[in-house]
């Protein structure tokens, strides 16, 4: 009864001892007989509907009186956004896809009250054309490592309690009680960590400047601001485990005498922000942040500050220019910002992946955490396998996997049967990967190699249907939108680029394209003030690199092979085909085709836009593109 | 400047929420570096920045006019123009360009008269293009007024947008 009332009173851990207490009384107070079910409510998964099942749910425990019988909570992202909603049953996860409303009665009843699947939402393996029951056997999870993101299926996120029950702020317990900050950083160091955020650079090395940096005030920042499109790991972590993400930021914090820390994350992930001050609340409650954490007498905040929407933001100094409240331009690095960061003073910048892996390396300690990954890149890495491919989501996996090994058989490959074109990696700097070097191993080092790299992890797969000169296109015109404009390489660079790409996807490019953009690419890659501008070529010069066939159809032949750049494909209709039911005259906002009912029709070329509605409207694949 | 309301609607959309404002930019007054954040509020406020306000956020944060002006421009999220009944996001990032999301901006184009940073005249619908929505194994996405629509067609966005009025 005391207990209780202090309990009410304050919730604030005075010691770690109190932390240790409150994890068994969390544990021994959970009746372990109630059937678990979990739905997950990440961004995709309501995107989906999610949030109409979860009500569902709620409803129908009610209703049936069953809240003694089974335990519902709402989790954070399960990776497999693609299947969603997805609902998970029991100890066992039982694994449903495309969960709607109507179903949730028939699942209560049989699955949670009788143990029975129910075959209709079990996933099927496109590979084997078999059902397939629980969660661990679906061929997208079976191979997968989730140390990060396991987590995210398994606890509420807005209940510091269910994180404090797995395990969760032990990392932080340890390292301000049984360890000496130097001790933390060589742990950190010796683990192999490198960063997450892009640029790879060893975490380890990062923190020892900031420890050595002169001055009383120091910040530690937390990096989500993930610009690259294609990538929503960051989000998916914020979202489903926000305390992770924190509990790495107060030991960085504790290792390097930092009292203040900011989480930049981007105005486009509202769920991500508020699940994310609801975490700093309780953990403010409960004692991890403020004054004398854990009764350690070590003193910490967070503070949460919402980007504006600008990929260059991502970059450290225009992050820094951000949190100061001014626009987000780069700066040059002529002083390091482990010695001059946020207002001038010693910063220690990490990416989100980043931090949620301190507290795993801290905890499990760095021989464990070494053993996974390959020579030069230690641990795990979260990409979001995107594009043109069967189970799309977020895939966790032990650096050195081969991209072979995650196309194919996490993956399940290309769908509707068409052929592997290239897998482009590192988001916007980064390039695109042909078929033959699909076994390489992923890591930092290797990816590199080849022209592209890791970046914050996206993994976009593109089929014969993508135009590798529109892709080339696609991030020219990106990276000259999100340009800051500073310096003249990149400014002038990209707008030529841009230029020349435009003409070549219109049919009007010259011979000496393609070597004038190499040039520029240099330029770009040697001149530029920031990472931004320096690695901007990097998708033109993969590209030509790999797909230098694809360009010169483009220039020489006039013909876009993947039949995607408009002015160079022409739509016409297979009179052998057409069954003339008029659905293509219904799509055509133009009135450009025409046909008498039952007899095949035709495209007036002249008033013919090239939308491609009929060519998706047309049930009979009759409309031909080429 | 071309805001698509005449200029007294604006005067008093202004004058019935100066409280309003003042309070808001009150809350700043010393936080001066959270001005991003500070247009953050005023935006999700009126669904977009008047001018008004950003030359009295000037002068009662004494932050040069130049400077609030060129965050305000500089950053995605901020609207300069008022926005329609319902904001229209279309993803064109990478995962959604591949599996057509620009043919949605042609299609709203095409038959809605609707570009880019525009909005329709009957101030119905304003669009947007966003670089990610953090959804791509869904794509192409639209989010309409905060709800995403996942593996949108034109077909679809159709008569997703007849629910909006
Ligand atoms: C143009 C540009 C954009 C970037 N965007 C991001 C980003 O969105 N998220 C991120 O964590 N790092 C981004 N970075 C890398 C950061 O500058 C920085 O290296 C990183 O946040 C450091 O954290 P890490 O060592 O944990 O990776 C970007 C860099 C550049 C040049
Ligand atoms: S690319 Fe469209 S949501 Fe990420």
């Amino acid at each position: 009864m005391v207990e209780q009332v202090r309990k009410l009173l304050d919730k604030r851990l005075k010691t770690p001892e109190e932390l240790e207490k409150l994890r068994q009384s969390i544990i021994s107070d959970k009746d372990t007989s109630r059937i678990l079910i979990s739905v997950c409510g990440g961004t995709g998964c309501r995107a989906s509907g999610a949030e109409a099942v979860v009500d569902a749910f709620a409803e129908e425990i009610e209703r049936l009186e069953l809240q003694a019988k089974i335990e519902f909570k709402e989790t954070g992202c399960h990776g497999f956004c693609e299947r969603g909603p997805v609902v998970l049953i029991g100890p066992k996860k039982i694994f449903y896809q495309h969960v709607q409303p109507e179903d949730v009665p028939e699942i209560v009843a049989e699955t949670v009250l009788q143990g029975k699947p129910i075959q209709r939402l079990l996933y099927t393996d496109p590979a084997t054309n078999e059902e397939i029951t629980y969660e661990t056997d679906v061929p997208f999870y079976k191979r997968q490592t989730r140390l990060i993101l396991g987590a995210n299926g398994e606890i509420d996120p807005t209940d510091i309690e269910q994180y404090i029950a797995a395990g969760g702020y032990s990392a932080l317990s340890k390292a301000l009680f049984h360890m000496t900050p130097e001790k933390i950083i060589s742990e950190v160091t010796d683990s192999g960590l490198r960063g997450r955020g892009g640029g790879g650079f060893p975490t380890g090395r990062k923190w020892q400047s900031c420890l050595k940096a002169k001055g009383d005030i120091k910040y530690v920042l937390c990096n989500a601001d993930e610009g690259d499109p294609g990538a929503y790991q960051d989000r998916s972590i914020l979202e489903g485990n926000p305390h992770s993400v924190i509990e790495g930021m107060i030991i960085g914090a504790y290792a390097i005498g930092s009292n203040n820390g900011y989480i930049y994350v981007r105005n486009e992930y509202p769920l991500a922000v508020e699940r994310t001050i609801i975490a700093l609340e309780q953990a403010m409650d409960y004692g991890f942040l403020g004054e004398n954490i854990l009764g350690s007498g070590f003193n910490f905040t967070i503070t949460i500050n919402k980007g504006g929407g600008a990929f260059v933001c991502g970059e450290s100094s225009a992050l820094i220019a951000s949190l100061e409240g001014k626009i987000g331009e780069p700066k040059a690095k002529y002083t390091h910002m482990s010695e001059k960061g946020l207002w001038d003073k010693p910063s220690l910048l990490n990416n989100v992946k980043t931090w949620a892996n301190v507290p795993l390396i801290v905890n499990k300690g760095t021989d464990w955490y070494s053993k996974i990954g390959t020579k030069g890149s230690k641990g795990t890495m979260i990409f979001s396998l995107v594009g043109k491919i069967n189970n799309s989501g977020l895939v966790e996996v032990p650096m050195g996997i081969t991209l072979r090994e995650m196309i194919y058989d996490i993956g399940g490959g290309i769908p509707g049967g068409k052929k592997f074109k290239a897998v482009q990696t590192g988001g916007p700097s980064g390039g695109c990967i042909p078929e033959e070097y699909l076994d390489t191993p992923v890591d930092f080092d290797e990816l590199t190699k080849l022209g592209s790299m890791m970046g914050s992890g996206g993994m976009i797969v593109m089929d014969e249907d993508n135009c590798m000169v529109d892709v080339a296109r696609y991030f020219i015109e990106f990276l000259k939108g999100e340009s800051c404009g500073k310096c003249v390489p990149c400014r002038e660079g990209l707008a030529k680029m841009s230029e020349i790409l435009n003409r070549i996807s219109h049919g009007q490019g010259k011979p000496e394209d393609i070597e004038v953009m190499t040039d520029l690419g240099e330029i770009l890659n040697n001149g530029a003030l920031c990472a931004l501008g320096r690695s901007a070529a990097n998708p033109v010069l993969s590209t030509i690199k790999y797909f230098k066939d694809e360009y010169l159809a483009h220039i020489n032949d006039k013909k876009c092979p993947a039949g995607v750049c408009r002015e160079l494909i022409e739509y016409s209709i297979d009179p052998d085909k057409c069954t003339g039911c008029g659905a293509c005259v219904r799509a055509c906002s133009t009135n450009a085709i025409s046909g008498e009912k039952k007899e095949p029709h035709v495209i007036n070329q002249g008033m013919c836009i090239k939308c491609g509605a009929c060519y998706d409207t047309c049930k009979f694949d009759a409309v031909i593109k080429g | 400047m071309d805001t698509g309301l005449d200029f007294t609607t604006i005067q008093t959309i202004l004058e019935s929420n100066a409280e309003k404002v003042e309070k808001l930019i009150e809350s700043y007054i010393s936080k001066k570096e959270q001005l991003i954040s500070l247009l953050q509020d005023v935006q999700a406020e009126f669904n977009y920045i008047p001018q008004d306000v950003i030359i009295r956020i000037s002068q009662r944060l004494e932050i040069p006019l130049s400077q609030v002006f060129s965050v305000a421009t500089f950053f995605q999220a901020f609207s300069l123009k008022p926005r329609g009944r319902h904001t229209i996001t279309v993803c064109l990032g990478t995962a959604c360009h591949i599996k057509g999301g620009q043919r949605l901006v042609d299609k709203l184009g095409r038959d809605y008269d609707l570009k880019p940073g525009e909005t329709t005249e009957d101030m119905r619908f304003s669009l947007e293009t966003a670089n990610c929505l953090g959804c791509c194994a869904l794509g192409p996405v639209v989010v309409i007024d905060g709800k995403y629509e996942s593996k949108v067609t034109p077909d679809k966005l159709d008569k997703i947008l007849k629910k909006y009025e």
